[in-house]
């Protein structure tokens, strides 16, 4: 052998960092975590229809998919919304931090308030929307649908902020519904009849605290606790316990999309491409391309994305618009093709349903301008409704209104009502 | 005498691609090869009874899809089965994993930093967006810049087009990418060592590169830009071991009335004013063709197999300035059980991976270091599978094969030939690794073959061994690829062509060389390519 082989040894006494990384290695053998409500969902999933939802397995449905759309509307419904995203964000700059970071004026956003908003990169393309929870003057959660620590470690630069990520440690729980105070009432929770829509609060729960504000995506009455991830079945188990004589029922994503939809909430990477996952440079949308425009505050301090967002605006090159539709009929123009004249196509419907609640046939979809923001008249979509093995191709009108689709006095009711 | 309309020098998966392609179009072709197999780099051998080695290439991914099916190769027995993640074993006692699954992926990453999972998306949509660019240039013949012909002033408004419809941002990052080191482009991604590593290594197989070597990021793209029956940047196992590809591209090429001649070494190409007329074997004997085209590697091809004074001056010191440097060698390893490895949970995925035990991009960087002092690398890099843990016609059951490409192998050792125990030395050092991680692993060996550059030249023909027929540095691609003036796949000799990887788009078993130097060709004769897919949209 013309040249030695240098010795490299394994280390053999691993330290305390590498055992616990050790002992994660076995993951793999889980592809879909189960929440740390999983127990009850699976005592309950009569359909056993699951999806992906970000790494966990979530229910489509539990037990019929169009009755749990309607206990969201006449009852109270639980959804486990443990898998959204959550970061911690603390600090004496948080606020300043988030004021930079997101749309809206953080400034404003009282401590025990929340607020929906979103947050663009350096060129002004929508990175994600969310819900902004300012907990004390110096801690905030950040809810959204994709993961951002990257953008929001490198954009915490030159503030005295830290950015956790704690997903898998604080469980979340959407009780929505018109019996939804009735049920939290009666669980003990003494005060939450004062909370306002968008206000929190925090209450004990089982030796510990649970964070309820008067949030949620279904347009209705409701409430969202966030909770630690070890106390999540004991807060299930009391919301059930009370709930049991206002009808409450655990419900999957297709009811509470149905109930999003009607409340005309847009859905990241559904209703529109993230930045950070848009492959094709022209799915990229700024917040005025997807009705976000409300969020955009120019007289707040710098934010990320606000030079590309004035500029486009000024110089009118916001190519995009999303509108709501109502079309004529009630077969649902899912993924429908929208036509300018029935015959220059001008964009696509995202999202589609009749609506039980307005008895209407309702989408939202995103359309190149100007239609759908000055030209407004005379759009179809084109249905193409697979009935047994054939394709009934339909050709609508559309007529571009305003969302949300739906409006319940008891969603802001004060104090809110038993039902 | 028979005068063939073309003479491929060449059994390698390019040469038989543009043998397929020119006999489909009507023409009579031969091809000639040294070896008593075909194959060049793509061969499945039985070296010790019962183990099929795929010794050279072994693993599939850049292949063409459209090649594959104009040429009807599944029908001859090509079948690609994607693999399922790999690792990279750590110092430490642990690993870290990719997993095809998106989440679990990220949950692994996130074991080591949870910065980085989350950055994961990021580097995978910019890398995605680079291969969606190029992906639609490897199967069109690079533009000669210079020319005023319609065709390649087309060519190159194509691609300028394709240049100008990138973002601001986005075209930027294509020049970034086609001249940083893959270590600084990782490092805007990327904090944890392990992690950066793990996406490194695409950025160094095969070239006389380390990561911190400008030029290694496109390597990297290089690697990624292949797919598995549309799942881009997927590798796979070709079933039957990268000889299946050959094998079906021969099986295909006899199918439509080639004719295939093995142990027929060409000693050089018959040259009259300035054109080729055919080709001399070894043995002396004389088969004439109208017109030749090389499978070997550019200089190979005119500086052996060519006489220098048929060259012009200035193509001749280009072809040999061509960086085409030995840097990689391979241990191929028949098993009589499969290996353990103690830091891998016993039912991993990775063991159907790619598994490799540099942990750092430092350690890569080193390993390149001794291959500059012109010594092998005393802690080389491995990129290592066990397709036997996926294809049950490689060996008995129970028993495995493994890959080992290794990297780094110089072309000479201190200045000198290698020696056998030269070899030696090299293949202990790779032994040494694994067994480190695999104890007992040195009694499982039934049978190995130990291939340095000096072994790769020598039976596959690869100058210096290096894999892609030259190196892919930016200044050795597209219309500079192989040499500037000369990358359409003609050659200053009239009826002479190349169809090897030394041409556009490059080396790995792509087969798009082939393809594309059969379209010139065809174009010179005036026949008909309508046999020919174009490439698949990209959407």
């Amino acid at each position: 052998m013309a040249q030695a082989t240098r010795k490299k040894p394994v280390a053999t006494t691993a330290n305390a960092a590498v055992s616990a990384r050790t002992l994660a290695q076995t993951h793999f053998r889980t592809l879909r975590l189960g929440t740390p409500f999983q127990p009850r969902l699976d005592a309950l999933a009569k359909t056993q229809d699951w999806y992906n939802w970000a790494g966990y397995r979530a229910p489509h449905s539990l037990w019929d998919e169009e009755l749990e759309y309607f206990a969201i509307r006449s009852q109270a419904a639980l959804f486990d919304i443990s898998p959204m995203t959550k970061y911690r964000i603390e600090g004496p700059d948080a606020e300043a931090f988030l004021d930079r970071v997101t749309l809206r004026d953080v400034t404003k956003l009282r401590p025990g308030r929340v607020h929906y908003t979103a947050w663009c990169d350096d060129e002004g393309f929508v990175l994600d929307d969310g819900t902004l929870f300012r907990l004390s003057p110096t801690r905030f959660r950040l809810c959204s649908q994709e993961r951002h620590l990257p953008w929001l470690l490198d954009s915490a630069l030159g503030f005295d902020v830290t950015v956790e990520e704690e997903t898998e440690a604080v469980a979340g729980l959407a009780l929505q519904g018109p019996t939804s105070f009735a049920v939290l009432r009666d669980a003990g929770f003494t005060g939450v009849e004062k909370l306002k829509i968008f206000d929190l609060a925090e209450f004990p729960h089982d030796g510990g605290t649970v964070i309820i504000s008067r949030t949620g995506f279904t347009g209705d009455l409701g409430y969202e606790l966030f909770v630690p991830a070890d106390k999540a079945l004991s807060l299930w188990d009391r919301l059930m316990t009370a709930g049991e004589l206002r009808g409450i029922r655990a419900i999957g994503y297709t009811a509470l999309n149905r109930a999003r939809l009607e409340a005309g909430l847009i859905v990241a990477n559904a209703d529109f491409t993230t930045a950070e996952h848009a492959i094709r440079a022209d799915r990229l949308r700024m917040p005025d391309e997807i009705g976000l425009g409300f969020m955009i505050d120019l007289e707040k301090a710098h934010f990320n994305g606000r030079r590309a967002i004035l500029e486009a605006r000024t110089r009118r090159r916001l190519r995009h618009v999303l509108v709501g539709l109502e079309i004529e009929g009630n077969i649902p123009a899912e993924h429908a093709i929208v036509y300018y004249k029935k015959s220059q196509e001008v964009g696509l419907v995202s999202a589609a349903m009749w609506s039980p609640m307005a008895k209407r046939n309702i989408a939202i979809a995103s359309l190149a301008r100007p239609y759908g923001d000055t030209v407004v008249e005379d759009l179809w979509v084109e249905i193409y409704a697979m009935r047994e093995l054939q394709y009934q191709k339909l050709m609508k009108r559309a007529k571009v209104v305003a969302r949300p689709f739906i409006k319940l006095d008891r969603r802001t009711a004060n104090p809110p009502a038993d039902f | 005498m028979k005068a063939w309309d073309a003479i491929i020098i060449g059994g390698g998966h390019n040469g038989l691609v543009n043998a397929c392609y020119l006999q489909r179009a009507g023409l009579d072709v031969l091809v000639v090869e040294k070896n008593d197999w075909v194959g060049g780099a793509a061969t499945s051998r039985e070296l010790t009874p019962g183990f099929l080695y795929s010794n050279c290439s072994y693993v599939c991914s850049l292949f063409r899809p459209e090649i594959m099916r104009d040429l009807d190769l599944p029908r001859f027995g090509l079948q690609v089965i994607s693999y399922e993640g790999g690792a990279v074993f750590r110092r430490d006692g642990d690993y870290l994993a990719n997993y095809r699954d998106h989440d679990a992926h990220r949950r692994e990453f996130a074991r080591f930093s949870k910065r980085d999972a989350e950055a994961y998306d990021r580097y995978s949509r910019d890398v995605t967006r680079q291969c969606r660019f190029i992906q639609p240039l490897l199967m069109r013949t690079a533009p000669d810049p210079t020319s005023l012909r319609p065709r390649d002033l087309g060519e190159l408004l194509y691609l300028g087009k394709k240049f100008a419809g990138l973002s601001a941002e986005e075209m930027a990052l294509t020049l970034r990418f086609w001249t940083m080191s893959i270590s600084e482009f990782l490092d805007e991604y990327f904090e944890t060592d392990v992690i950066k590593a793990n996406f490194a290594l695409s950025g160094i197989i095969g070239t006389a590169l380390g990561p911190m070597s400008p030029g290694t990021a496109y390597v990297l793209l290089h690697h990624y830009m292949g797919e598995v029956d549309g799942s881009v940047g997927a590798w796979g196992y070709a079933r039957g071991g990268m000889g299946a590809v050959t094998k079906a591209l021969a099986a295909s090429f006899k199918a439509s009335g080639g004719t295939i001649r093995t142990s027929a070494e060409v000693d050089h190409v018959l040259v009259n004013r300035g054109k080729a007329k055919g080709v001399v074997l070894a043995g002396g004997e004389e088969i004439y063709g109208k017109l030749v085209v090389s499978n070997a590697d550019v200089k190979r091809t005119f500086l052996k197999l060519v006489e220098e004074k048929e060259l012009p001056d200035i193509f001749l010191r280009r072809v040999k300035n061509f960086k085409i440097r030995g840097s990689s060698g391979k241990v191929n390893i028949a098993l009589d059980s499969l290996p353990e490895f103690p830091a891998l949970p016993k039912d991993s995925p990775v063991y159907r991976g790619d598994m490799h035990f540099t942990d750092s991009i430092e350690r890569m960087e080193r390993a390149y270091d001794d291959w500059k002092a012109g010594r092998w690398s005393a802690d080389p890099f491995l990129d290592m599978v066990i397709p036997t843990t996926l294809d049950p016609t490689m060996a008995p059951p129970g028993k495995h094969f493994m890959s080992c490409f290794v990297q780094y192998a110089p072309p000479k050792v201190n200045g000198r030939e290698w020696t056998d125990a030269d070899r030696d030395g090299f293949a202990e050092s790779v032994i040494a690794q694994i067994a480190e991680y695999s104890p007992g692993f040195r009694d499982r060996i039934v049978h190995m073959e130990v291939r340095t550059p000096r072994e790769i030249e020598a039976e596959v023909g690869l100058t210096e061994g290096n894999i892609f027929q030259g190196e892919l540095t930016f200044d050795q691609l597209l219309f500079n690829r192989p040499v500037p003036g000369y990358a359409q796949y003609r050659s200053p000799l009239g009826g002479l062509y190349m169809c090897g990887s030394s041409t556009h788009p490059g080396g790995g078993v792509m087969g798009a060389p082939g393809r594309n130097a059969a379209a010139e060709i065809l174009r010179d004769l005036a026949k008909s390519t309508s046999h020919m897919s174009p490439a698949h949209d990209v959407i």
